[in-house]
């Protein structure tokens, strides 16, 4: 989409600099002159939002780092000495251990965007696994951030997660004595945790930069789910427009994200992380982050431990392979009249599992999360090929500025 | 190099093959050190050495929780009730079945290792919250053992492991 760049800086030295490095054509180029479908809507002002997230848990995550002691006997005390003592530290830690939860938020949206409008589907396939890559590492360092407390929830649930690679056959014991460092989660685990958590960042950081090439080398998708045809009657330049929207959701959502750090900045988190971390005593109920809830829901209904952590990973895993399980043609829900029944049943299963995933694991809980893994796997492995064979879908306009200004609309569309 | 048609190797063959296979030597004997580093240190094993646990202190029906290598052992002083459940158990339907004396030495003394197979939880062993097979409760995912620490229901796919451990005298036990 975006072809050789015409940037002319207006000063000599920008010319001469220009010249000689043109990172000012690149950013012209990419965040000024790209071009984006006009008929782009508020769902898709999250991109901006998470690259804006990463940026701040990168921020804060730093300056934590200045206060905070990635040992044993230190690691608890050192968070309520950032809680207490550090200047502002209380502000800076509500904002990290919320920002993860923030960035959930925004990438759940931008996920579940991804799958109502068909944005996976060709020329877009790695585009989106890169994005399954980044939610992959994304999990895992949020999984490692929340250890570094040394709560109770902090090392039972590291107990929990790393045990999970124990049910890899043959190998599993050793993979997991490998990973703690020890016979059991101890003070390398949270070394080495805490060593990983600052340094994954990073590498979302250079995927998301492969993330946002490939997209500006297919372009976006739009809510028609339909190609640029003319890029003059179908697009609007990124600035004003796409970073003006994006730039206003930004703030909306910066209000949401404040509501929590300055109003309850302990409703996503769990009080037992509160009580430092005893390896010979089990909180009564262990409960992952919520980000994870449905995924635990999903391991904790079947009765058998390598087919629970198989179908957990699996859960993930299969989204990687969307672009080649969806059969349909049409790519935007606008125009699938069945898929987005389906699509709308598989939020609220997603939801769903999410709300087991908090409850015991008994009864009635497990029967409903059992029900809803069904659903969620068969969504993805027989609803997505087969509606693409039984499906009519509606018309689709002719193009960008038909959907938008109607077909009377090519006139206005060139002022 | 697009026509490099001659039968004999060249200089410059040569010199790709010698640097491909030094690199891979390098690669390979630089990765190992990075790898192994991970896994546990020579102070790790040392405070890992066996320990002792005084048995007079355990009264009959009672559950002593020592720590070793950061897990809980449960040492459990069985009663003759529990002795003869664990014994009289049958082993078909067992998700792990084992004889209950191929996991003791002694009847009266049951050691295992206090951590679920299923997740890594710790079991509950007090009064009442043992389950309904009188051995342990897993409270995370809801395993039941029994007085011999076996699985017999829920998630866990194998009995509480056994460490090894010796009677170093009557009333001296040594684990490890």
């Amino acid at each position: 989409m975006s072809g050789p760049s015409t940037f002319v800086p207006k000063s000599a030295l920008g010319r001469w600099f220009e010249s000689r490095l043109p990172l000012g054509g690149l950013i012209h180029s990419s965040f000024i002159v790209y071009p984006t479908p006009r008929n782009l809507n508020y769902w898709w002002t999250f991109g901006g939002i998470l690259s804006f997230m990463l940026v701040a848990q990168i921020v804060t995550g730093i300056v934590l780092a200045m206060h905070y002691t990635p040992h044993v006997d230190y690691a608890f005390l050192s968070v309520e000495h950032i809680m207490r003592d550090v200047n502002w530290g209380w502000l800076i830690r509500y904002a990290h251990a919320n920002g993860a939860s923030m960035f959930f938020v925004a990438v759940y949206i931008h996920m579940f965007r991804g799958l109502y409008y068909g944005s996976y589907k060709a020329p877009r396939e790695i585009l989106w696994i890169l994005g399954v890559i980044i939610y992959l590492l994304m999990m895992a360092t949020g999984f490692m951030g929340y250890v570094l407390p040394w709560g109770q929830m902090s090392f039972w649930g590291a107990t929990v997660i790393t045990n999970l690679f124990s049910a890899i056959p043959l190998v599993g014991d050793a993979i997991t004595t490998w990973l703690w460092g020890g016979y059991s989660v101890d003070n390398p685990t949270l070394n080495r945790f805490f060593s990983l958590h600052f340094l994954l960042p990073f590498m979302i950081a250079g995927v998301v930069v492969l993330h946002v090439w490939a997209l500006h080398v297919v372009g976006q998708n739009n809510p028609d789910g339909i190609e640029v045809k003319n890029t003059e009657r179908d697009t609007l330049s990124f600035t004003p427009y796409a970073t003006g929207k994006d730039s206003f959701a930004l703030v909306c959502f910066m209000i949401f994200y404040a509501w929590f750090v300055f109003y309850t900045p302990n409703f996503l988190g769990h009080a037992d992380n509160y009580i430092e971390a005893n390896p010979l005593s089990t909180p009564a109920h262990i409960v992952p982050e919520w980000y994870y809830l449905p995924f635990y829901a999903i391991l904790r209904a079947v009765p058998s431990k390598l087919g629970g952590v198989t179908l957990m990973f699996s859960a993930i895993v299969v989204l990687a392979f969307l672009p080649w399980l969806d059969t349909s043609r049409v790519r935007s829900a606008k125009y699938r009249p069945m898929y987005k029944v389906f699509f709308w049943a598989f939020v609220a299963a997603c939801i769903g599992l999410g709300y087991l995933g908090a409850q015991p694991p008994e009864g009635g809980y497990v029967i409903a999360a059992r029900l809803l893994t069904v659903y969620y796997f068969g969504f993805f492995i027989i609803i997505m090929p087969l509606l693409g064979l039984f499906e009519t879908p509606k018309p689709l306009p002719a193009s960008i500025a038909d959907a938008v200004l109607g077909k009377g609309g090519l006139a206005a569309a060139q002022h | 190099m697009a026509i490099a048609t001659t039968a004999e190797p060249t200089r410059r063959d040569m010199l790709f093959i010698a640097t491909g296979a030094a690199a891979a030597v390098a690669v390979s004997s630089v990765a190992w050190p990075l790898i192994s580093q991970m896994n546990p240190d020579a102070s790790t094993i040392a405070a890992g050495a066996p320990i002792d646990v005084d048995l007079k202190a355990i009264p009959e029906g009672g559950i002593v929780t020592v720590k070793w290598r950061g897990k809980p052992i449960f040492v459990r002083h069985r009663t003759k009730k529990e002795i003869d459940e664990a014994a009289k158990a049958p082993l078909a339907g067992m998700p792990d079945p084992q004889a209950d004396s191929a996991r003791v030495q002694k009847p009266e003394w049951l050691v295992v290792i206090g951590v679920c197979t299923h997740l890594g939880c710790i079991p509950l062993g007090t009064a009442g919250s043992r389950g309904e097979y009188d051995g342990w409760f897993c409270p995370c995912h809801g395993s039941v053992y029994d007085t011999s620490g076996r699985i017999r229901k829920g998630p866990a796919p194998k009995n509480l492991e056994v460490p090894a451990y010796a009677f170093a005298t009557d009333t001296k036990l040594t684990i490890g």
